[in-house]
């Protein structure tokens, strides 16, 4: 869910962009070598500022969701204001700006499955663990997502559990699912 | 550089090749309505107010960002185009959260004065009510995200005139706003000159100077494009 502008600036608030003065940056301060991956798609794509997408792709991939440090890092690297690469990271549904859960359950809205009633389950497994789709219980153990058509429409509605699909959902039997999962 | 010759609600005019239909119909005396344009930076065609008809297709063209070609036939005051922009304004109403009685830019506004314009006396879509924010963490300056429009006017100036790229768009679809840096709260945002571009940019009472209340907006929109024809023309006087 998109974060408003102001209730998501609280916690940046505290921690204000490294200074803009720094040229490009090596090696991250930090040491980690994730950084170093980053730095070597930079390089190969001349550290051109429309390689944005593709270095996000990499940032995803090797950190598992874009921490704000990850975003100024490329910001810097690639030479392009922050609120440009911020724009991006957001636009798109493949970027995730908060780490995702320990369990994932995705549950289709595609038309097969809408109209068999996931609707339905997503919203009873909103309620039941107190978040929207596409976020993570505060616990960090579940994270919500949706799909729009997995290919599985013979057996709608369907839902991915950690990977698995299992068909012909009610709520009841989502909810299940779910409860194991916080269990665990 | 080649000269195209066209017609505009069947007035003849000729332009140089690549000037958009905006400034043809401009330089014709027909005016069409805009809301995202702003003379001085960059068309980006996102409100779509101006949309006009060309004789010889059914689609709809937005004026700002069409180039101009010999033997146009262009139409833009057809009762199918006044329609679709009296949704169109419409639909901004029912977006955001505008409420004219107290904000900074009444009676100085240009969404007001579109919708004056278009004849829309009420909204026919349902109102989102969307919950939205205000930053006023700026010393001078303030946004408030429920009189937006999106028309990307203050992150074209600030990025092109002034060279500091503050704003951009955040997130997608429905859930857009004007981000500030890396989602910061504007006052805490580096790359920020406190200019004030972008409060003569704004078409409504998004940005606004602190200190403004109900009705006090005042705009000194041909700044903007002075400080362009100084920088382009070399024209430092008004
Ligand atoms: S804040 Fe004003 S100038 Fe910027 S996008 Fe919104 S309406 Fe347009
Ligand atoms: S619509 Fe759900 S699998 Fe096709
Ligand atoms: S003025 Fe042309 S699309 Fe907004």
């Amino acid at each position: 869910m998109p974060s408003s502008p102001v209730q998501a600036q609280s916690s940046d608030a505290a921690s204000p962009p490294a200074p803009a003065a720094k040229p490009p940056a090596k090696n991250h301060a930090s040491g980690d070598r994730r950084f170093k991956a980053l730095d070597m798609t930079m390089k190969r794509h001349q550290y051109k500022p429309d390689a944005l997408i593709e270095v996000l792709h990499k940032a995803q991939e090797s950190f598992g969701y874009l921490e704000e440090d990850v975003l100024i890092y490329i910001a810097r690297g690639l030479k392009l204001p922050l609120s440009r690469v911020y724009g991006v990271a957001t636009f798109y549904h493949l970027f995730s700006l908060k780490p995702s859960g320990a369990h994932s359950c995705v549950v289709c809205l595609g038309t097969a499955c809408y109209v068999k009633g996931s609707g339905k389950l997503m919203e009873a497994l909103e309620a039941e663990l107190g978040i929207k789709v596409g976020e993570t219980t505060e616990d960090g153990k579940v994270s919500l997502m949706a799909a729009r058509c997995l290919g599985a429409c013979g057996i709608a509605p369907a839902m991915v559990v950690d990977g698995s699909v299992s068909g012909k959902q009610s709520p009841e039997s989502a909810l299940d699912k779910v409860r194991s999962l916080q269990q665990g | 550089m080649s000269v195209k010759t066209l017609k505009i609600d069947d007035i003849d005019i000729a332009i140089e090749e690549g000037a958009t239909i905006l400034q043809a119909a401009k330089e014709a005396g027909v005016s069409i309505p805009t809301l995202c344009h702003l003379d001085g930076v960059t068309d980006v065609g996102a409100c779509r107010l101006c949309l006009v008809e060309i004789d010889g297709s059914n689609r709809l063209f937005p004026a700002c960002v069409t180039q101009v070609a010999e033997g146009m036939q262009i139409h833009t005051q057809t009762p199918k185009l006044q329609e679709y922009r009296r949704m169109t304004v419409e639909l901004l109403f029912a977006e955001g959260n505008h409420v004219c009685s107290i904000c900074v830019a009444n009676g100085n506004c240009e969404l007001q004065n579109v919708a004056i314009a278009v004849g829309m006396d009420h909204s026919r879509f349902p109102y989102r009510f969307p919950d939205r924010k205000v930053d006023a963490s700026h010393p001078l300056f303030s946004i408030d995200h429920n009189r937006c429009i999106l028309c990307t006017r203050c992150v074209r100036v600030c990025d092109e005139i002034e060279g500091a790229h503050v704003w951009d768009i955040a997130q997608r679809g429905a859930a857009c706003y004007i981000v500030s840096g890396l989602n910061q709260p504007w006052g805490s945002v580096d790359a920020c000159t406190s200019c004030g571009k972008c409060v003569d940019a704004c078409p409504t009472g998004a940005i606004f100077r602190k200190g403004t209340t109900t009705s006090e907006k005042e705009r000194d929109r041909d700044k903007l494009e002075f400080l362009v024809t100084a920088r382009e023309k070399r024209e430092w006087t008004r």
